[in-house]
Formats: structure tokens, C-alpha cells, sequence
């Protein structure tokens, strides 16, 4: 597999709350993409946000900015 | 893009299915809401439709094809319009939530359930069917086959013992419906529940149920059908009993237009087709070190699925690499399918599932199966 780099992930509770990030992040300038949830993270919804781990308070800001709900934050290697 | 998730939806569309979509939406009315030309087209399209259906699936009565927007709704029609508290039904481990969240939610109203295990190649024994009969088993819901593995249930055998107990058989036929040839009423189907958008070929949106003639389904929604606007009630009449609301007629259209296609080409002659695919990637990835593939690839029939794990690797790890490393679009995770990943001992892993079309060419296989390769020695 790719090397793993330290990511950060933010998971949603549905679809619609993973496609909003997306759109809004897109729209925004902030940097990431949604990436299948990766198995050791419990989530409802299959899609989570992938950002470098330096971005967390861009990506955190964000979501707030947006309103957009999100589930919960890791830290993963992937 | 090597699009290897046709169990999630064909990406494919024969054109006759877009152009049937695309004129539909320029000229459809409402079908059965009036008795100008624009509603009588739509109306005499969508009974067209009901009728191939019909013929395609072994249905006696082109009236009792009722649309519905996908296989889960007629699923729910089917599950809810048969089962009651205090009856009992029996299912088994290879079915989607859209045959079990029903029955779990029927079950916390006081319905008796009862599922036939699978063993961890995700087959079942026929015989834990008669042993879990009860005298009060109104009905057996089963997939005809399993969207994690593929492997296809012996309906007709699942038939004889529902009905020699005097039960009713749902079948689930999300995944085999315009795949495989199916015959109701050779195969002593009850209610066959379909979606139009995977091995049919039509647009998502569209699906329904064919319901054997003196199968009585309770509605499970009511509102408008265009006739009998002064009945309190839903009227009794098939398909309007299970058809409240505008039906999706532009995606019907679209539909017509994909059983043209499959009746042109021959469910056999494209089953073959995609099999040829699914084979091709199961001999490659089988042989090599480290894969762990799932299901019966024994058997004579199966749907054309293949899923597997890469040693322990994170299936959605390994489902982003082939796709942003690759351009292979493939479906990681759980599939709606918690019994199945149990059984098959993968509820952790998840697997990365594979699904064929009959368009899918044998370089885009032999691409997938150097992708799941380099994937293994890394």
C-alpha cells in the first residue's frame, strides 16, 4: 500500500453533512477530500474528510463557518 | 474510470434507455390524471411497461407489476403488506437491511423472526428452513442472491417448503433482476421485489414488485391514484392499491426502454457476458498470495460479484487506493449487509467488493487484477 502520512479525518453522521463539507470546502479553498471512513473509526455514514493533520483548524473553522455537523475528529496514520 | 461497482448501480445505460428518458420528459403527462394525449401517452407507456415486465418475469398479469422507486420501497410494501404482529416470519443471513430493518422493526412490534445461518463461505443449509417452520409462519423473505458475495439461493427449493407449510415466499431480486432469468411462477414466487437500475439497466429512481394474483398485500401508503377520488380508502384494485402518488414516469419510460434491450440481447446471452468478467477476475485474484476471496464459486449459478480482502489491510483503505491510485471504482465497507460480514467473519474488515457488468472488457480486469497484485506486495 501508499505510505501512510498523518491525517486528519472528520466523520459524519449522514451523506448529506459529508457532501456539504465537500462543497463547502471546495468553495472555500480548504484542503482535503472525502475518502471511504477507514474501519477503525465507528461512523454512520461510509464518507469521512481527509485533510492533512496541519489543517485541522482550517477544516475545523470550516465546518463551523458552514454549519455543517460532523460526528466527530481523529488523528489517524493512513 | 474501470467501473467494477455494478452492484451498486450500472453506471452503463444502453441509449435507448437515455433517449426513452430524455423524450419522455419532453412529452410525458401524468399517467392516469386525465384523458388528454399528454396523460394517455404516459398511461399507455407505463401499462406498456407493466406489461413487459410481466412477460420478463413470469407474471400472470401485467396488473399486478406495481412501480415503486426502488427495491427497498417494495420490499417495505411487500414486508409490511403480508406480516403482522403476532405472526412469524423466517429470513437468513445474506440478506440487505432493506429486507432486515423491516423485519427487525416488525419484530419490535410483536412479530416472531427467525434467520437461517450462513457459514463463513456465506451458504446456508435448505434444511434450517423446515427445521425453524412454525405454525404460525406466514412467510419466508429471501434474497435470490447476496450482495456481498454473490451467491445465489435455490428459490425454487425455498418455494416448495414455503408453501408446503402454507407460506408465502418474498424474494429479494436487487441483484439479480435483468441478470438472471427469472420465472415467478415456475419458481413459486409469491411477491418478487426488483429495482430498475442495476441489472435491468434502467434509471435509479424506478423499481417495483409482481405480485402472484391472489396474493393480498395491505397498502403501505395511500393518497392519490387518479381513480375513485370519492373512496375514504386506498382502492383495492392492483396496481393501485400499492401505487399512491404520480408514478416516476419518466424513469419508467426509461425502464420500457431497458427491457427492450435485455428481451433484444437476452438476460442469458448478457449473464454469460458478465460472468466471463467475473471468472476472469476470480481465477487472477485467487492466485494470488495474500487475497482472501469470499462466497461459493462452486456453484452453477451466482451473481457476478467478487469480493475479497488484501491480507489485513483496511478495506477502505485498499477500495481509495484502487480508485485514486488506479481509477477502479469498487464498494468498501459493510454493504448494508451486517449478517453477511458477520458470518463471513469480516465485520471488522469490512471487504472491498467487486461487481460486473456485461460490458466490462477483459483489459479492464486484467488492470484490476495487477492493481489488487501490486496492492499485496506492498
Amino acid at each position: 500500500m501508499r505510505a501512510k502520512l498523518p491525517r486528519l479525518v472528520v466523520t459524519f453522521s449522514t451523506t448529506a453533512a459529508a457532501m456539504e463539507m465537500e462543497r463547502y470546502c471546495q468553495a472555500n479553498g480548504i484542503s482535503g477530500r472525502l475518502i471511504p471512513t477507514p474501519r477503525e473509526i465507528t461512523a454512520d455514514c461510509g464518507l469521512a474528510w481527509s485533510a492533512p493533520s496541519e489543517a485541522e483548524s482550517a477544516v475545523l473553522q470550516a465546518a463551523n463557518n458552514g454549519c455543517i455537523e460532523y460526528a466527530a475528529v481523529y488523528h489517524l496514520v493512513i | 474510470m474501470i467501473y467494477l461497482d455494478n452492484a451498486a448501480t450500472t453506471l452503463y445505460k444502453p441509449e435507448g434507455v437515455i433517449e426513452a428518458v430524455v423524450n419522455a420528459m419532453q412529452t410525458a403527462g401524468n399517467a392516469a390524471r386525465g384523458a388528454h394525449s399528454a396523460s394517455l401517452g404516459a398511461a399507455g407507456m407505463v401499462y406498456d411497461t407493466r406489461r413487459k415486465l410481466a412477460a420478463l418475469f413470469g407474471c400472470p398479469r401485467a396488473d399486478h407489476v406495481a412501480f415503486t422507486p426502488n427495491a427497498t420501497a417494495a420490499l417495505n410494501i411487500a414486508i409490511y403488506g403480508l406480516l403482522a404482529p403476532g405472526e412469524h416470519a423466517i429470513t437468513t443471513d445474506l440478506e440487505h437491511n432493506s429486507v432486515l430493518r423491516p423485519l427487525y422493526d416488525l419484530e419490535e412490534r410483536g412479530m416472531a423472526l427467525d434467520f437461517v445461518p450462513a457459514d463463513r463461505r456465506g451458504c446456508i443449509r435448505y434444511e434450517d428452513f423446515e427445521a425453524l417452520i412454525k405454525p404460525n409462519t406466514k412467510a419466508i423473505v429471501c434474497t435470490h442472491a447476496s450482495n456481498l458475495t454473490g451467491n445465489a439461493l435455490d428459490i425454487v427449493r425455498i418455494a416448495g417448503i414455503a408453501h408446503r407449510h402454507g407460506a408465502y415466499l418474498i424474494v429479494d431480486a436487487a441483484q439479480t433482476a435483468g441478470s438472471f432469468p427469472i420465472d415467478m411462477t415456475a419458481m413459486g414466487i409469491d411477491v418478487l421485489c426488483f429495482t430498475g437500475h442495476k441489472g435491468l439497466m434502467g434509471p435509479q429512481g424506478t423499481g417495483g414488485l409482481c405480485v402472484r394474483p391472489d396474493v393480498e398485500l395491505r397498502p403501505l401508503l395511500r393518497g392519490g391514484s387518479g381513480v375513485q377520488s370519492h373512496n375514504r380508502h386506498q382502492p383495492d384494485n392492483y396496481p393501485t392499491r400499492l401505487e399512491a402518488g404520480t408514478l416516476n414516469s419518466h424513469g419508467i419510460a426509461g425502464l420500457n426502454a431497458a427491457v427492450d434491450y435485455l428481451s433484444s440481447e437476452g438476460v442469458e446471452t448478457l449473464y454469460r457476458r458478465e460472468h466471463e468478467r467475473m471468472e476472469q477476475f476470480y481465477d487472477g485474484v485467487s492466485a494470488i498470495d495474500g487475497v482472501t476471496v469470499y462466497g461459493d464459486f462452486s456453484a452453477a449459478r451466482r451473481a457476478a460479484i467478487v469480493s475479497l480482502n488484501v491480507r489485513d489491510f483496511d478495506s477502505s483503505m485498499v477500495a481509495d487506493v484502487l480508485f485514486t491510485d488506479y481509477g477502479i471504482a469498487t464498494r468498501a465497507g459493510a454493504h448494508c449487509a451486517p449478517r453477511m460480514h458477520a458470518a463471513l467473519g469480516t465485520t471488522d474488515q469490512g471487504a472491498v467488493r467487486f461487481s460486473f457488468s456485461p460490458f466490462n472488457t477483459e483489459e479492464e480486469i486484467r488492470t484490476a487484477v495487477e492493481a489488487i497484485r501490486e496492492i499485496s506486495q506492498e
